[in-house]
């Protein structure tokens, strides 16, 4: 739909649908075009398919029918993944987590050590490298989660509802240094969340979905220029494109009812 | 810890209650046992000698201290033996157990095959299968080896299997995601998430490794198993010689509590940088 100008894109989902055991619908007749460097959110109650588009993106499951287009060859490291729970294994490390992907490639720690010590110094825990995780706080292991699926340089990081068993004040600061990883790495992402607030603070395409089906019933652009700090949360416009965005998920809603 | 702690500089009176009684604590823990013991042994050797109990029917602590000692020669090649058949069955048991784990998890078809056969070796007693096995097994030790690691197997492999099940899916869709092999998902994921619960059947493996290798002195014989402890306790009591018969007893006592604190010690060591059970909580 409204690509942004000089993108071009990176995946081509086109009439996707996926039925779980051959009854219950979880997403029907998606159309989506991912463009390079997009921050796109995909917001909707539960039950939207927001989650199944999540997974098959990433591959894990496949769709019924419809066709998913990457342009150009996808390689193992192009994507990164970060789930709700920080999902990391508790007999490694810090770094040692964060070397997973490279592991899983058969690159040695020593190879990888200068990958994951940016990784590290990105999401600011290059004190932590050799703390397990239960020494860390939530947020903490979010950020190790985060450093691991931007570890491999990604072209495209998907992020399921990354931050939503966190305390507020910690997914502000998390929002706000998302952004700016974002920036530093130049990737795209395609961030799945419930929020109104963080979807439009993040993103400068909302996709808004509804649920039974799953589908996507609008998409607005939030088009205030990055980088975007804590004033934005504050501004006039911030109010007006969460008040679009609630009216469009009132309506998803509506239509899911 | 590698967090740096913000200690606070001066102790309130709860805190110093809970200080104080965690001292306490620390020394009962090992003074109240041995109190009981020391009592114990005092109420018996009073029962003993005050009722003149004859040695045939109980000996008091000070002949069985003495049989210890005297017996020594006999007892401790004895306690060498059994100790010999209890590691080797558990030795075993931990192959065959973490083998068979490993292809239960590896393949589905493994598992509905021949799961529900474990399980019947493990609920068959042992002491019903000895007999038999005596008399299909040629050498006498196998037969032994093997009764005590049927009996000793199996927490092995229930802990195992529901181990290397436990890993988490997330995890088991990152391994996908970054196009892990089979083996990579086993030696990274699996295996570490399975550790917990191997260690925890390792314990209760070893104890039964050592009652496996009781039943098999009692009921093969020292033919296949050597003169061992069991053995020696069977022929004390042929021979009313109670005082080495309790000697006997007391030595399969300590090999069983020196199993258990050398498999406990090896479970804290692998476990106590990460897994909840060995960490000690803070406050």
């Amino acid at each position: 739909m409204t690509a942004r100008h000089g993108r071009k894109p990176l995946l081509t989902m086109s009439r996707i649908e996926k039925t779980f055991r051959g009854e219950t619908v979880a997403l029907k007749d998606l159309n989506l075009t991912v463009n390079g460097g997009d921050f796109l959110s995909l917001l909707g109650p539960s039950g939207c398919g927001k989650s199944t588009a999540l997974r098959l993106i990433a591959g894990l499951i496949h769709p019924t029918s419809g066709r998913l287009e990457w342009s150009g060859e996808r390689g193992v490291g192009d994507l990164g993944i970060v789930f709700q729970e920080p999902t990391l294994m508790p007999w490694l490390t810090v770094a040692q987590n964060v070397w997973l992907p490279y592991r899983l490639r058969g690159k040695s720690f020593a190879e990888a050590q200068n990958d994951i010590k940016s990784a590290l110094e990105l999401v600011g825990l290059s004190e932590f490298s050799e703390a397990h995780p239960r020494e860390l706080s939530g947020g903490m292991k979010m950020r190790v989660s985060i450093a691991r699926a931007m570890v491999t340089r990604p072209r495209l990081i998907l992020l399921d509802e990354p931050f939503a068993a966190l305390d507020e004040i910690t997914r502000f600061k998390l929002n706000n240094d998302l952004l700016e990883m974002k920036a530093a790495l130049g990737c795209t992402v395609i961030f799945v969340t419930h929020s109104v607030f963080e979807s439009v603070f993040l993103s400068d395409r909302v996709i808004v979905m509804a649920a039974r089906p799953g589908r996507v019933i609008s998409e607005l652009g939030i088009d205030t220029p990055y980088p975007r700090h804590a004033d934005f949360r504050t501004s006039n416009e911030y109010a007006a494109h969460t008040r679009d965005v609630s009216n469009a998920l009132g309506e998803a809603m509506g239509a899911a009812a | 810890m590698s967090l740096p702690d913000d200690a606070a500089p001066t102790l309130d009176k709860e805190e110093e209650v809970r200080a104080r009684r965690d001292r306490i604590n620390r020394v009962a823990k090992w003074t109240l046992p041995s109190l009981v013991m020391a009592l114990s042994l005092l109420a018996w050797h009073l029962y003993v000698t005050l009722n003149d109990v004859p040695h045939y029917v109980l000996p008091g602590p000070v002949p069985v201290g003495k049989s210890i000692i005297e017996d020594w020669a006999l007892l401790w090649p004895a306690m060498l033996t059994t100790s010999r058949l209890t590691i080797l069955a558990l030795f075993l048991a931990v192959t065959g157990g973490v083998a068979l784990a490993v292809a239960f998890t590896q393949s589905r078809w493994a598992e509905m095959s021949f799961f529900p056969y474990a399980v019947i070796l493990q609920v068959t007693p042992v002491v019903a299968i000895a007999p038999l096995l005596q008399i299909y097994v040629d050498s006498a030790f196998v037969a032994a080896l093997l009764c005590a690691w049927i009996v000793a197997f199996f927490p092995i492999l229930s802990n195992t299997t529901t181990g290397l099940k436990s890993a988490d899916h997330n995890l088991h869709d990152l391994f996908t995601i970054y196009g892990a092999t089979r083996w990579q998902r086993l030696r990274y994921l699996a295996a570490p998430s399975a550790l917990p619960y191997f260690l925890g059947g390792l314990r209760i493996a070893g104890g039964l490794a050592l009652i496996g290798a009781v039943v098999a002195e009692f009921v093969i014989g020292r033919t296949g198993t050597g003169l061992g402890l069991a053995s020696t306790l069977l022929e004390a009591s042929y021979r009313f010689n109670f005082g080495r018969l309790y000697a006997a007893l007391i030595l399969i006592s300590i090999l069983g509590i020196g199993i258990f604190a050398i498999t406990s010690l090896i479970s804290h060591l692998m476990l106590r940088k990460w897994h909840e059970s060995a960490l000690n909580r803070e406050v």
